[in-house]
């Protein structure tokens, strides 16, 4: 049923740390690895070797430079599903394939109801959902649904491809409708934001921007080179010979 | 946007459609029209061929059009599925008017009814398919004011147009009718030049800062995730350039409005068969320069992924 649910048990979400990100693009070919044959498979390529390169990805890293009175920084940006809690991919959706679901928030695809009309990326502010036109579905981020909750998994590892991927730890994954979750005091102690409020989708994934500039590197510069005390033995006399 | 033909043809036909079946509902269904056979057929073979025409064509569009049949559940929140609903149940009274008005020759009783049922029924497809586009926020320039009177207007303008270079070729014609297809037309030009003025005015609170949650300063794109477009860039990021906009736009005007206006005045002064060759030149300059609206529609149309990419 496409119409929301009125209340989710968990917000399951992830909280991107811009600060730290890296843009090594790790998050994005093992998002790739996994998605490929999980829940959403295949994530189709179309030409892959060739000059018109396409296909499907649930995450993306775009790099921008945020010039501010401080002065310029580079940031990288990965973008992938929110999972809103007002997302309107789902209530556009004409058959039901778009849902919401009741126990976690996750936003996801049937891919057998789907017809492809492509309304629901129509729908969402944030590109967060691409066509796969060999298949003819949409395809969104699963939030690894076929992860978290998968016991054959050690229980470190249940967490998202691209969270378990992170050189950096830029990328966290938790209940972000529990106050006192770690995640959620990430987002209070950071001052986490949500991307386009003014759209009202009310986003649950959260983005950390980066910490403010400071001066510090400035203020602590090398030490001077200091003259050598004199050496005896062979390389001592190599130094007297040469530096006469 | 990417202006799909199949979606710029669907608007465009089913509206003249609706338009048509509408009128045909209301004005037969009171006995305005006299039930002529040949007349009939030709008038709802047109509107309801239009209608057929255009929603096969949006099947088309379809990744997976074999599944079409489930669009019809989620009218509880989708716009699109209220608008495969009202599609599709606006057939059975405009059959069944169909049969009473052209095979039977009837004008009352239980085809007027029918008649009526089925103007509804085209009018409220109109609506929804309008709120389909209307409903879309992360689209400054179909989430307007304009939008939803926008398709209702072009529907009521096209189908008079059609209704009255089908009346005119049957030697049926009236000057009420006339001076009511050329008041739509105005009426249509008068909307699209407001539309246009508005959406080049238009201010949005969404830019790169907020899209980015970098606030503060300015924000450039300065490496994309990849080096081909991908399906949100050939889908979403369709761009048109300025001058070809404002030329397109005035063929719009031209083919749309300016044409069919002047055609539609010259049938008042015209003797039968050159009215009915200047109605029936005006209905298919119209449908050509509403062609070129609905592309225009499309292609202006700004999707706030653009800013991703820094567009």
């Amino acid at each position: 049923m496409t119409c929301l649910p009125a209340h989710t048990d968990k917000k399951l979400g992830l909280v991107i740390d811009l600060d730290t990100c890296v843009g090594c693009q790790a998050c994005v070919t093992a998002c790739k690895e996994w998605n490929t044959g999980g829940h959403m498979a295949p994530l189709t390529d179309i030409d892959p070797y060739g000059g018109n390169v396409d296909g499907v990805w649930f995450n993306r890293v775009h790099s921008y430079e945020h010039m501010t009175e401080m002065g310029g920084r580079t940031v990288n940006f990965p973008r992938s599903c929110l999972h809103c809690e007002t997302p309107a991919c789902v209530t556009v959706c004409p058959t039901g394939a778009s849902y919401k679901r009741a126990s976690d928030g996750i936003v996801l695809v049937d891919e057998d109801k789907c017809i492809g009309c492509k309304l629901c990326s129509w729908a969402c502010p944030y590109g967060a959902r691409e066509f796969d036109t060999d298949v003819g579905v949409m395809k969104k981020c699963t939030l690894c649904v076929d992860r978290i909750y998968n016991d054959n998994l050690a229980e470190e590892d249940r967490v998202p491809a691209c969270v378990a991927a992170c050189p950096t730890s830029a990328r966290h994954f938790g209940d972000l409708g529990d106050p006192a979750s770690a995640i959620s005091q990430l987002v209070a102690e950071r001052g986490g934001v949500d991307l386009m409020p003014e759209m009202g989708y009310r986003p649950t994934n959260k983005y950390l921007p980066p910490r403010a500039h400071t001066n510090r590197a400035a203020s602590v510069p090398a030490q001077a080179l200091q003259p050598m005390r004199a050496e005896g033995g062979f390389l001592g006399w190599v130094d007297r010979m040469l530096s006469n | 946007m990417h202006p799909a033909f199949s979606v710029v043809f669907f608007t465009t036909a089913t509206g003249a459609g609706y338009g048509l079946l509408a009128l045909l509902g209301v004005l037969a269904g009171q006995g305005f029209i006299p039930p002529d056979f040949w007349l009939g057929l030709t008038g709802m073979g047109l509107s309801l061929g239009l209608i057929s025409a255009g929603l096969l064509s949006s099947a088309g569009h379809l990744g997976r059009p074999e599944r079409a049949w489930r669009a019809f559940s989620q009218w509880r929140s989708s716009w699109l599925s209220r608008e495969g609903v009202a599609s599709v149940a606006t057939f059975v009274p405009a059959g069944l008017f169909g049969i009473g008005w052209v095979v039977l020759g009837r004008t009352s009783g239980w085809v007027a009814v029918a008649g009526l049922l089925a103007a509804i029924g085209a009018v409220a497809t109109v609506c929804t398919t309008g709120m389909i586009y209307a409903s879309l926020k992360p689209i400054a320039q179909w989430h307007s004011r304009f939008t939803l009177p926008g398709y209702l207007i072009f529907s009521a303008m096209t189908g008079s147009v059609l209704l009255n270079a089908l009346l005119q070729g049957f030697a049926a014609g009236s000057n009420m009718l006339l001076a009511a297809a050329l008041l739509l037309t105005a009426l249509g030009w008068g909307l699209k030049l407001a539309t246009w003025r508005y959406n080049d005015r238009l201010e949005i609170p969404t830019n790169a800062n907020t899209a980015t949650g970098l606030s503060g300063g300015t924000v450039r794109s300065m490496e994309w995730p990849h080096t081909e477009e991908n399906y949100l860039l050939k889908e979403m990021g369709f761009r048109i350039a300025r001058k070809h906009s404002a030329k397109l736009r005035l063929i719009t005007q031209a083919l749309a409005f300016a044409l069919p206006a002047l055609l539609l005045i010259a049938a008042f002064a015209l003797p039968w068969p050159f009215a009915a060759a200047s109605s029936i030149l005006s209905a298919i300059a119209q449908l050509a320069g509403m062609l070129v609206e609905r592309w225009l529609f499309f292609a202006e149309a700004k999707h706030t992924v653009t800013l991703y990419y820094g567009r």
